[in-house]
């Protein structure tokens, strides 16, 4: 519940800021822009655009999560947070707000793929959005984790990225994979290795930011 | 139900420039205490370690509520704490301020005490206002309701006269002598009228060489 409480003041001041939301709406647009413009009428083949799909969703994801803590960082409220909360209640209060952003990014990125690009076609949408949960909420866990961390460092833009790109290679290369067997219509049974990779992943990420999140918290 | 809290052995450096060293110090209950010295001598640093949201580079601050040891992640919900870095959610207004507090600490908002708090501060009539159109003294104000919200048992004031007028001065030195009926009330600053009002002063100069075994003063 105070989690919850954290999360509606932080959805609450993003809605009147507008911090977040509007660097990933522009980013979003940005990119898929010109990845449009750079592909003209040159045929492009369906595992390609699956392959661009997770560029944009990659780099949507980097230039809006971070903004989570950093703002905080940035305002001086970091000491107010740690005043009046557990790390534990503030990491799983902006692990909320993270994940309600990749999942509203990541369906915006996807309707806008799905009408603007026609190679984009997926034979089994089950498992293509069954990835896209795990695979959004793995970016979302991940991301919270790493923007604790660079939150405290002096070149947060450049170090954001840069730390991200090692964490969730693993991720989006099984996201990629994944992608292409639903664009091909396989099924769950064949997908299965690469579905339990997503898991793993996520319990593995889950449970390291619960235990980490008390030393990068506190200075 | 006695609060009380032990220094022991606390030293803090910054790289290779000592702060203070071997700090061993007893705070207990109706007592209201000094931290002193001047400016850079870490009179802050040494506020942000007993509030537990910075490390001592040697030793430890432990806090007692009746004899119970007080575990680091429950001591927020103790503690109230003003100071001029403390900065509280300048897009939200002091009443939305202090019902989010409220509920991501997990009490209940009790509107008549706020109600109060606002009145002696002179906050009620702006108690809608957006905080980013108070003036320096009115958030300093609000940020003595912030951290009498919750009724803390120990109350840390870092520089607590800082921006005020001589009215909000007298009403913050009448609501100490209040709280330090049932708190412990610690007061780091330079001012000769705030630390008048302390029982005990920990002089900060004392502790920054080896050699030295300093004795508390007494005022």
């Amino acid at each position: 519940m105070k989690a919850l409480a954290l999360f509606k003041k932080d959805w609450e001041s993003e809605l009147r800021t507008r911090y977040a939301i509007n660097a990933l709406a522009m980013f979003i647009l940005v990119t898929i822009s010109v990845i449009m413009f750079s592909i003209g009428d040159e045929p492009v083949s369906e595992y390609l655009t699956g392959g661009l799909f997770w560029v944009v969703i990659f780099f949507s994801a980097m230039s809006g999560l971070s903004r989570v803590f950093v703002t905080e960082e940035e305002r001086g409220t970091t000491l107010t947070l740690q005043l009046i909360a557990s790390p534990s209640t503030v990491f799983f209060g902006k692990l909320i707000f993270n994940l309600v952003l990749v999942y509203l990014m990541v369906a915006a990125i996807t309707f806008l793929y799905s009408i603007l690009f026609e190679k984009f076609v997926i034979q089994n949408l089950l498992l293509f959005t069954v990835a896209l949960l795990l695979g959004s909420t793995g970016i979302a866990i991940s991301s919270t984790l790493i923007a604790a961390i660079i939150s405290k460092a002096n070149t947060k833009g450049t170090l954001y990225p840069v730390l991200s790109f090692p964490i969730l290679l693993p991720l989006i290369l099984t996201l990629v994979k994944l992608t292409q067997f639903s664009m091909d219509g396989e099924t769950f049974e064949f997908a299965w290795v690469y579905l339990a990779i997503l898991v793993s992943y996520n319990v593995i990420m889950f449970t390291g930011g619960v235990m980490l999140f008390d030393f990068i918290w506190k200075d | 139900m006695p609060y009380s809290l032990e220094l022991d052995n606390i030293s803090k450096s910054f790289g290779r420039r000592l702060i203070f060293k071997g700090i061993d110090f007893h705070f207990s209950e109706n007592k209201i205490y000094g931290i002193a010295g001047s400016n850079g001598s870490g009179k802050s640093t040494l506020t942000k370690i007993i509030a537990g949201v910075l490390s001592p580079s040697k030793g430890k601050v432990v806090h007692f509520n009746d004899n119970t040891e007080i575990i680091p992640e429950k001591l927020h919900n103790y503690l109230g704490f003003v100071s001029p870095y403390l900065v509280l959610y300048d897009e939200f207004s002091a009443v939305e301020n202090l019902q989010y507090f409220a509920k991501i600490r997990g009490i209940n908002y009790d509107e008549n005490k706020i109600n109060d708090l606002l009145k002696r501060f002179g906050l009620l009539k702006r108690e809608n206002d957006l905080l980013k159109a108070y003036s320096s003294g009115m958030k300093q104000r609000m940020k003595f309701i912030f951290a009498l919200q919750h009724s803390p048992k120990l109350l840390l004031l870092d520089e607590p006269t800082s921006n005020l007028d001589d009215e909000g001065k007298e009403t913050v030195y009448g609501v100490i002598g209040e709280v330090k009926k049932n708190s412990v009330v610690i007061i780091a600053s330079n001012e000769k009228n705030d630390l008048e009002l302390c029982d005990e002063i920990l002089e900060i100069a004392k502790y920054k060489t080896n050699s030295n075994h300093p004795k508390k003063s007494k005022q």
